[in-house]
């Protein structure tokens, strides 16, 4: 039986994984490439690296991180952050990546999903869309808007439309995060999960306001999630990958176990 | 040990060659240098995307050269689209014929409530007797990405399931081919590739 994946995200900061509250207030977690392999470790069916780095030195560090990361990792491997043409998506393959999460470059250039696609598959792109509910809309789900710069600054776009469109030029999954609830550790938000899972064929992995086990069985079941991202519950030791699909099998969610 | 990697240009070919070394093999890429294939004590055919990529295998005579190696009994491995290419072809390209050494068609997923692609870790169910698939247990999980999949045959090594029962793994005498990628699947897929690796000429897995 296909499982629901358990996805491990570290944000990483010139070199550093780093936490923060929605974007902002960055505290130290750790060296990403020991914090991939322990997660691994520790049941995560899959490990993505999002560089919130913006300078041209921080872009080679990267390079070097996702080296070092990727060589003793044996789970799909993603890598997102500042990736804006298809020659550093390559870089990043290169280096040891097996996706690119690509987010406000594929917004400012749609054919960017195409190109990378062509060259490495669909199932090499993953288009993250940043997301927050429209509050003056009639349905505040279904219109939904895109936003870029760490959530600040909106894109013009409707989420739905913006997914499908991702779709349709060859991404491969969708990374939706929902910048109400990120860091918040209220839950994700499973209506706009499901709006956009119903939307697409490919799969949708959630992010955004983990903070029990139960948000992820509520994202699996209601919100039709195909996978959940989480950072916050699992540094500083809150919880494990395992324990948190141990619980999440007693609710009666498929996941992969032993791991 | 010398494994030749087939580089026909469908995506990257980074995690294999890492979990190859990982085990102690030594890989070498070609993407057309046929002495490779000729001087190969293992082949590995990866591959990910659309089956039409596999027309550059014809123009570059690495079919051929496959092909005589594989009569010659060297152990052959493909992986994803490079297990589908086994088969007689694909309805993802239908006028691209495939090796052949399977009879049969890939085909895409039938329409059904379930997403496609088939995108995730599933489950194995091993039949018994498989040389590639030695030591793994019922039940254990690897990491798939595909929209296209080849039936259950007689020379079905696993069985998974998603929407329909799918081939895994296939196997006979020295070809044997995954649907899902054993170097992003843990330990299992390490376990999987190791077993290929150890495969002896003479027909038994060490």
């Amino acid at each position: 039986m296909l499982t629901k994946r358990i996805i491990a995200c570290l944000d990483v900061h010139d070199g550093r994984v780093v936490k923060g509250v929605q974007f902002v207030d960055l505290v130290d977690a750790g060296d990403p490439a020991t914090q991939a392999a322990r997660h691994a470790r520790e049941g995560a069916d899959e490990i993505v690296l999002l560089d919130i780095t913006a300078t041209h030195e921080g872009r080679k560090t990267l390079l070097d991180t996702v080296r070092r990361t990727a060589l003793e990792l044996f789970v799909p491997f993603c890598v997102g952050g500042g990736i804006r043409s298809a020659r550093d998506a390559e870089q990043v393959f290169e280096a040891g990546a097996d996706k690119v999460s690509i987010n406000s470059a594929a917004l400012a250039d749609p054919m960017l999903i195409d190109a990378i696609g062509r060259s490495f598959g669909a199932q090499a792109v993953v288009v993250a869309i940043d997301a927050r509910r429209n509050p003056e809309a009639a349905d505040p789900v279904r219109n939904a808007q895109v936003f870029v710069s760490g959530g600040r600054k909106p894109a013009g776009r409707c989420v739905v439309e913006w997914a499908r469109e991702a779709e349709a030029r060859g991404a491969g999954e969708i990374l939706l995060t929902s910048m109400d609830s990120d860091g918040m550790r209220n839950g994700f938000d499973c209506e706009l999960t499901a709006a956009v899972s119903e939307a697409v064929s490919i799969p949708v992995i959630a992010s955004g306001g983990a903070g029990t086990v139960a948000h992820f069985a509520e994202v699996f079941a209601g919100g039709k999630a195909d996978a959940a991202l989480a950072a916050s519950i699992f540094h500083f030791g809150v919880s494990s990958a395992r324990s948190l699909k141990e619980e999440l099998a007693l609710a009666g969610i498929p996941v992969r176990l032993p791991c | 040990m010398r494994v030749t990697v087939i580089d026909y240009k469908a995506g990257n070919l980074t995690s294999v060659l890492k979990a190859l070394r990982h085990l102690g093999a030594e890989p070498e890429v070609t993407d057309g240098e046929l002495s490779l294939v000729d001087s190969a004590e293992r082949i590995v055919l990866p591959g990910v995307g659309h089956f039409n990529a596999t027309d550059r295998l014809d123009s570059t005579g690495l079919t051929s050269a496959i092909r005589e190696a594989i009569a010659r009994g060297v152990p052959f491995l493909g992986i994803c689209v490079g297990m589908q290419w086994l088969y007689a072809g694909s309805s993802e390209a239908p006028g691209q014929p495939g090796l052949g050494y399977f009879s049969e068609q890939c085909e895409r997923f039938p329409e059904a409530q379930e997403k496609v692609p088939h995108v995730g870790w599933n489950s194995l169910e091993v039949r018994s007797g498989s040389r590639l698939l030695a030591g793994v247990e019922p039940g254990e999980f690897v990491y798939f990405t595909h929209s296209y999949k080849g039936p259950v045959t007689t020379h079905t090594a696993a069985v998974s399931q998603y929407i329909v029962p799918f081939s895994a793994a296939v196997e006979r005498d020295n070809v044997v081919g995954v649907q899902f990628h054993p170097e992003k699947s843990g330990a299992t897929g390490l376990k999987i590739l190791n077993n290929f690796l150890n495969w002896s000429s003479k027909g038994t897995s060490c």
